[in-house]
């Protein structure tokens, strides 16, 4: 029953999609869409797949990363000297920047997601810090003026790649990997004393996570003309951090919400940073104050659409099953 | 079933088992008795593999487990139900019972588990799709050992399953242990409440500062001063 429901919606968010992509390759095509309303839709894009990324580490396994542009920095580098350096193709590209940044993400997760606590929180946090001071330091890649990246980031690939990251990290989620992960993120020593691998799941878990922020780092990079390591500092993993967190730590359509919300506004005040931070932080003590469980708590958007009578008294309904 | 040979156990320089030896048959209910701080939980989460101990044996039916993997360690059918209720919050009880089922691909045999563990927990039954972190403190207990039940054990290691619980409940969880125990599974019951452990245990160890002490049968420490002053509040 449950498995019907859940494949109509399936079936339904797809076609939406591709209905959606392709009126706005239309759009684009007859000029409709000016450029600013372009850069916004691929920036957004491009969110998406931080958003949702970052959403399987914190939301939903629990492990607290904070150095997200690390990854996003990894992947945009790698991939501009596939297609810059080396001359091959873009689709390479993608691979190779999602490659790389997973396997940053298994040099940094091994070692501190073996220890229970908050070591990955610290650690991430100066990953950050030191992949934007190694590309600052390299003379191949530019240094602190940056890398000249050609413009290869075009709808399709970016659609493709939203639609790819958000039906993996799903798919993922709902696995019995995915029960892994959720279950250590409710209680990490219950689920060591059930047998589940915890480790492997939270590597696993965070090496997946970085692998998409790679592939956003690629389209990144091939979006606009340069990269450089100012692009990359502590202040853009706030910005995905703050888009899983609006969104409703363990809501994967909250922070798809979130970072579609985020990314407007802040298009918006792209002209007054300050104003941009002051907003920011207006809106996350709002938050606090009157949401402090997010946007959409740990709820899925479809759930809104499924049996209302679920909420009051923690009674669930079947449907929520797949839900974090 | 279960044979510890010198168990020692160290949290960095601290010793907290020290040279422990103990021994459950197939079919026992055996249950360690001792303070806060006496290594309790220590031996327990070193049985089921997340301590690694320095050295000592540990065979369970006659293979050694000590130190290996947690995972292995449950699927050869040892589970364990943590200290302190530890229940997945924001997942059902059902939720919860499946992941008791995590390591096993038997559906059939989870399904008949399932149906074992409501008629045990008649209580989880009714709040199956209820989320756990809103039971209270019993019918967490209960759900933390039906989800160990969950994965077809053995031997069950129970820590403290009476702690925090209003007598008449504590005396409902001791039923059900000797329950479980009478449906053929072997069971290792820490507890601080002597009183009830012995009235339900064949045998039972006493642990002092990462120390056993003294072991008997339940008559027998029952009987004695010793622990009728220290643990059992007597006179
Ligand atoms: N992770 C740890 N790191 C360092 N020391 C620890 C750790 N866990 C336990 N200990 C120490 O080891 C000793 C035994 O602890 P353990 O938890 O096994 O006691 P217990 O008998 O279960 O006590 P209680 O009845 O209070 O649960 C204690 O002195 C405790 O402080
Ligand atoms: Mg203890």
């Amino acid at each position: 029953m449950s498995i019907v429901k859940q494949a109509k919606g399936f079936w339904a968010s797809i076609v939406l999609a591709i209905v959606f992509s392709v009126v706005v390759q239309l759009l684009i095509n007859g000029g409709q869409l000016n450029a600013f309303y372009v850069n916004t839709l691929f920036l957004i894009g491009i969110n998406i797949i931080l958003a949702v990324s970052l959403h399987l580490i914190i939301g939903i396994t629990g492990q607290f990363s904070i150095g997200h542009a690390g990854f996003l920095a990894v992947g945009a580098y790698a991939s501009a000297i596939i297609t810059m350096k080396l001359q091959l193709p873009f689709g390479l590209a993608l691979l190779v920047g999602g490659l790389a940044a997973a396997v940053a993400g298994l040099i940094i997760g091994i070692p501190s997601l073996r220890l229970k606590g908050d070591y990955l929180a610290i650690a991430t946090l100066g990953f950050g810090e030191i992949v934007r001071i190694i590309f600052l330091n390299i003379n191949y890649v530019g240094g602190a003026s940056g890398m000249q990246v050609s413009h290869l980031t075009t709808w399709p690939w970016l659609i493709g790649c939203v639609i790819f990251s958000i039906l993996v990290i799903v798919n993922f989620t709902n696995s019995t990997h995915g029960r892994a992960c959720i279950s250590i993120r409710e209680n990490e020593i219950a689920a060591d004393a059930m047998g589940i691998n915890t480790t492997y799941y939270k590597v696993t878990a965070f090496a997946i996570g970085a692998f998409f922020a790679g592939i956003a780092g690629t389209l990144y990079a091939h979006n606009f003309y340069i990269i450089q390591p100012t692009n990359f500092g502590f202040l853009k993993s706030f910005d995905i951090l703050i888009f899983v967190v609006l969104g409703g730590l363990g809501s994967m359509s909250g922070a798809v919400i979130a970072a579609i919300l985020l990314t407007i506004i802040s298009t918006y005040l792209q002209d007054y940073p300050e104003t941009r931070m002051i907003i920011y932080s207006l809106v996350l003590i709002v938050m606090m104050l009157y949401r402090p469980q997010g946007l959409m708590g740990t709820k899925e958007i479809t759930s809104l659409f499924k049996g209302r009578k679920s909420v009051k008294g923690g009674v669930q309904d079947e449907s929520k099953h797949t839900v974090a | 079933m279960l044979n510890i040979q010198n168990l020692n156990v160290y949290y960095g320089n601290i010793q907290a088992l020290k040279g422990v030896s103990l021994e459950i048959n197939e079919g026992e209910i055996v249950t360690l008795i001792g303070a806060n701080g006496a290594g309790k939980s220590t031996l327990l989460k070193t049985i089921s593999g997340l301590i690694k101990p320095k050295d000592g044996e540990i065979l369970f039916e006659g293979q050694n487990i000590a130190g290996k993997v947690a995972q292995s360690i449950v699927k050869k059918g040892v589970s364990q139900v943590p200290e302190g209720r530890r229940v997945f919050a924001n997942m059902t009880v059902e939720e919860n019972l499946e992941l008791g089922a995590f390591l096993r691909k038997d559906t059939k045999g989870i399904r008949e588990d399932f149906e074992k563990v409501y008629n045990l927990f008649p209580r989880l039954q009714e709040r199956r799709k209820q989320q756990a972190g809103t039971l209270s403190g019993g019918e967490q207990q209960m759900l933390a050992m039906g989800r160990a039940l969950m994965a077809r054990p053995r031997l069950l290691l129970l820590d403290e399953p009476s702690m925090g619980l209003a007598p008449l409940l504590v005396k409902t969880i001791f039923r059900i242990i000797q329950e479980i125990n009478d449906t053929g599974t072997t069971i290792l019951l820490v507890e601080q409440n002597a009183n009830m452990a012995l009235s339900v245990a064949d045998r039972a160890y006493v642990i002092e500062t990462g120390r056993i002490v003294l072991d008997g049968t339940s008559d027998e420490l029952n009987q004695s001063d010793q622990i009728r002053t220290a643990y059992l509040g007597g006179h």
